[in-house]
């Protein structure tokens, strides 16, 4: 009958498909790699008819999941990315922000959607992602040899539930496609079936329906499909559809759970932001004045060997922040700087210490392992913790008002300052940091200053307190305060036992 | 008006190295026209064939069958019906 009349294809291989399966190792480059009768590939076929039907090829990102279709990229002729187990929606979160205009397709089972990827699902979902979620429900992991899953039925026999899942050992199956439905955000929610031609047409309309979806930017939509997988049930084509048909459409009933795409309006996200200064100039809003003349950057010696420094104090004493504003001031300057903080899990109440290193050289290591140059202490739990970590001929200094006086070897130097007291005085217990700050710039003075440029000394500290306190205006004025205040109480009366 | 209804004619065309005899064409055809055969194809499944007529151009075959391209249904071209494939649903 060929020879005489001539025929046109009315259905053939979907032009969403590559021709020939290049990508496939082997020989055989015309099929898929799942097993006879397999869902995977009914699915894959409606998915490629789609893309194709709907012209978006070239805007179609394939998020292949892990499990049996982790190999959709060797198929689809559209892009594709590989995500981690069950991220599939985290990546495809990703893609959609990035560019609104890709249309994004998660394609997942049920051990990775229902399992490993729930929480990175139901996010998504609760973001309203425009993205598209096809479920692929067999009831079992199909690539690890038919393990039980968060959706294997009641009673059913797997390889890990041998005497069939029990209800109350392993609890119930997950309906996935209520729980989303049950959300606010997805517009589109439905559970189909593969189980007969009927229904598979039903399934190709719930795909090409999530596909408009997508592509009119309307938000979350999820196709829950359910399938089988023939070879781990050991049942042939026909007795995986009847079980299909009579168990799970049983226990997960067919049905349209959510559609109010017609309700919403396509989803407008801001535009990211991707511009390095942009970036900045909002988490930074107030400019620090710059006013620092460059002979002073040439000529300072400043931190110019290697100097470690460690501050310690229980947490809320502002002991980070003071490193901070140590940091910053080197940092400022064009100095290489660690800061690395260590605190107990409590923020405020426990101890906290942190650690500076700066360096005109590279700083290969934020940690200060036992002997600092320089050792700041703010309660006396930390002096007796921390005191014998002072190298020889380093500094101590330490608020004097909390703490008693330390016991220790002529070979250390000590400053004092009654950094409380004057911080009451001030105002705020809070700005003690700055005191000890103002203490420290006297201190290091003599330490690296060696008596030049004084002035511009006092207005490296003053920038570094002004970055510190970028986002917080109205404190800046009482830390410079205290930051003097602390400067003139030291300088006067320096309590150095040793000289 | 010469103009005469002519009923269209299908035919199923099954390529028989792609096909891996899962059966779901066969399970699927509401009028019975494909069946299993019992030689085996160059992956070694036994593959499905259409007897040679009867097939209504449903596409329940094309939409059971997991493999991309083992099952192309044809259908005879009418010239005096050239505007384009129906893209409504089957069922």
């Amino acid at each position: 009958m060929t020879e005489t009349t001539e025929m046109k294809v009315k259905y053939g291989r979907p032009k969403g498909f590559f021709d020939i399966f290049e990508r496939r190792p082997g020989a055989v480059k015309k099929n898929m790699h799942y097993c006879p009768g397999c869902g995977h590939g009914i699915v894959h076929k409606i998915i490629a008819e789609s893309i194709a039907d709907f012209d978006i090829q070239d805007r179609t990102i394939m998020i292949a999941p892990v499990g049996c279709s982790v190999f959709s990229y060797y198929y689809y002729d559209c892009f594709g990315i590989s995500a981690p187990h069950g991220r599939a929606p985290a990546v495809a979160t990703g893609l959609v922000r990035s560019n609104p205009d890709n249309i994004v397709i998660s394609y997942q089972g049920d051990g990775d959607l229902g399992a490993i990827g729930f929480n990175n699902f139901i996010q998504a979902a609760n973001r309203g992602e425009n993205i598209a979620v096809f479920f692929v429900n067999n009831g079992i992991y199909g690539m690890t040899g038919g393990q039980m899953a968060p959706t294997t039925l009641p009673g059913q026999k797997t390889v890990t539930s041998p005497l069939g899942r029990s209800v109350t050992n392993e609890g119930y199956p997950l309906k996935v496609s209520e729980m989303v439905a049950a959300l606010d955000a997805p517009i589109y929610v439905e559970r189909v079936s593969l189980s007969s031609t009927k229904n598979i047409m039903k399934t190709r309309k719930a795909i090409r329906k999530a596909f408009q979806n997508t592509i009119d930017r309307k938000g979350f939509s999820m196709v829950e499909i359910l399938a089988g997988c023939p070879t781990n049930m050991k049942f042939n084509s026909r007795e995986m559809n009847e079980f299909i048909e009579n168990q799970m459409q049983h226990y997960f009933p067919l049905g349209c759970f959510k559609d109010i795409a017609d309700t919403r309006d396509p989803i407008k996200r801001p535009e990211g932001i991707y511009d390095k200064q942009k970036v900045k100039d909002i988490l930074y809003p107030i400019k620090v004045a710059k006013g620092v003349s460059a002979d002073f950057k040439n000529q300072s010696k400043i931190f110019q060997k290697e100097r470690k420094i460690k501050i310690a104090g229980f947490g809320g004493q502002g002991v980070l922040s003071l490193g901070m504003m140590i940091a910053t001031m080197g940092k400022l300057r064009n100095f290489n700087v660690t800061w690395l903080p260590s605190y107990g899990p409590e923020m405020r109440g426990g101890t906290a210490n942190c650690t500076i290193i700066t360096s005109r050289e590279k700083v290969c290591s934020p940690i200060v392992d036992k002997l600092c140059n320089l050792l700041i202490v703010l309660n006396q739990p930390s002096m007796e913790k921390f005191l014998p970590e002072l190298k020889q001929n380093g500094v101590l200094l330490y608020d004097s008002s909390t703490i008693a006086p330390p016991e220790c070897g002529k070979d250390k130097i000590i400053y004092a300052v009654k950094a409380s007291d004057i911080a009451k005085k001030i105002g705020s217990l809070r700005c003690a940091n700055s005191v000890i700050l103002g203490a420290l710039s006297v201190v290091m003075k003599d330490y690296f200053l060696e008596g030049k440029d004084k002035k511009d000394f006092d207005r490296a500290f003053e920038e570094a307190i002004m970055d510190c306190f970028a986002n917080k205006q109205n404190v800046i004025q009482m830390n410079i305060e205290a930051f003097y205040a602390g400067k003139e109480a030291v300088e006067g009366t320096l309590t150095n036992p040793h000289k | 008006m010469a103009h005469k209804k002519k009923v269209k004619k299908y035919f199923v065309k099954i390529e028989p190295d792609e096909c891996k005899g899962c059966e779901r064409c066969v399970n699927a055809c509401p009028k019975a026209v494909l069946k299993m055969g019992t030689d085996l194809n160059f992956m070694g499944f036994p593959f499905a064939y259409y007897v040679g007529a009867g097939c209504v151009g449903c596409a329940a075959c094309f939409y059971n069958c997991p493999e991309p391209g083992a099952i192309t249904i044809l259908e005879e071209s009418d010239d005096t019906d050239d505007s384009g494939k129906e893209e409504e649903e089957e069922d």
